[in-house]
């Protein structure tokens, strides 16, 4: 039962992590709730489809078409994230003060909505997934043990939900001034990480060259499978033994996204010094 | 774009190119055989069969590798070039039994 729990945790707490950040990211965005809601539930259901075709999906591109899924996955969330915070570096400061008009206010929270749909989405179908394979399968043995160990991936699931939830609230405790920069911060190493991810599923898939692998190894200062190197591994992209490849992913995501905050940010400037009069 | 298409076309190529091959079979959640010999410095083509019909998630951290298996069937995984050592790696849903090692020689 507690190593059910376990595997459970570790596959929800990733998109958990994930949900709570860009739940706290998306506050003052209207109807962000339903959003968020309608996210969860398509993950849900895209994730039972994901794991019904597992044979199908890895039988894509002679062998390799879990890697591709997941990568093309986390590839469609760096954009987004990217996207939400390339257009927060703009907006995020107006949003906040409630200083635009309503019109533009829903246009606007419209596709930043979609970012959060499609994120959290994508976040609770990989991992989900995952998580229903391994359910099925402890069904599907019919072992004298079931119950308990469905119970154990129930509890597993619960604490996964309460350390996104405590994120979340933690997040909003922050105060207003720091408030954007802590989640524009989050964001980015969200985006990064997963753009390492990606290219460790590329490398897996022989379709990139890991080069230098690893690159380090800091498994024994901090193993990826204790509790403070998964957490670090779903909110910054940790890896305790990365290749050359996903550190070249990481740096890029990094700067690219920082660059379009940049060059975004810079007509905010003007409309801040009128618009928070 | 026409130039991407063509790297992409020869993508497969340039993963085919070299490949030792290594047969590794899961049955009753258990790996054969559980240690495997392979030369250092070589890239790898692991080709496990799960013979279960429940599904599996072969993880090795010191490899940096995940891939699910589903139940009665063959999933094909790439591992190194590796320096000489040994790797262990597992079954993650049934990590009591489904362990394993890779020696890189």
């Amino acid at each position: 039962m507690f190593s059910t729990a376990i595997i459970v945790f570790r596959e929800v707490l990733e998109a958990a992590i994930i949900v709570g950040i860009l739940a706290a990211a998306t506050r003052d965005v209207p109807r962000r709730n339903r959003w968020l809601l309608a996210g969860m539930l398509i993950g849900l259901l895209g994730s039972a489809m994901v794991a019904a075709s597992t044979d199908l999906i890895a039988s894509f591109a002679s062998g390799v078409g879990q890697e591709l899924f997941n990568a093309l996955v986390l590839g469609v969330a760096v954009l987004m994230l990217a996207w939400h915070n390339i257009w927060m570096s703009s907006h995020g400061a107006e949003l906040a003060s409630h200083a635009h008009n309503v019109a533009s206010d829903i246009r606007e929270g419209h596709s930043e909505c979609s970012v959060l749909l499609v994120v959290v989405g994508l976040a609770v179908l990989r991992e989900g997934s995952e998580t229903v394979l391994f359910l099925y399968g402890i069904a599907a043995s019919g072992d004298s043990g079931t119950h308990s160990m469905l119970f154990g991936g129930l509890i597993g699931l619960l604490t996964g939900i309460a350390v996104g939830y405590t994120i979340y609230a933690g997040l909003l405790r922050i105060p207003m001034r720091w408030f954007f920069a802590a989640t524009t911060g989050l964001v980015l190493l969200l985006a990064a990480g997963m753009a390492s991810t990606a290219a460790h599923f590329l490398i897996q898939a022989d379709l990139i060259p890991a080069l230098a692998s690893p690159l380090w190894d800091t498994s024994a200062l901090l193993p990826e499978n204790g509790l403070s190197g998964m957490l670090l591994h779903s909110l910054i992209g940790y890896d305790a033994r990365p290749a050359g490849m996903q550190v070249i992913f990481y740096m890029t995501a990094l700067t690219l996204i920082i660059i379009g905050m940049k060059m975004n940010a810079k007509p905010r400037q003007s409309i801040q010094t009128t618009g928070t009069i | 774009m026409k130039k991407l298409t063509y790297i992409f076309l020869l993508l497969p190529i340039y993963g085919y190119a070299a490949d030792t091959d290594i047969n590794i079979v899961l049955q009753d959640h258990r790996f054969q055989p559980s240690e495997i010999n392979i030369p250092a410095g070589k890239k790898i083509k692991l080709l496990i069969e799960n013979k279960d019909k429940t599904p599996e998630e072969f993880e090795s951290h010191s490899l940096n590798r995940e891939k699910i298996m589903a139940g009665n069937s063959v999933t094909k995984i790439y591992i190194g070039p590796l320096e000489p050592g040994r790797y262990p790696f597992f079954g993650e849903f049934n990590e009591a039994t489904a362990q394993g090692v890779i020696v890189a020689k």
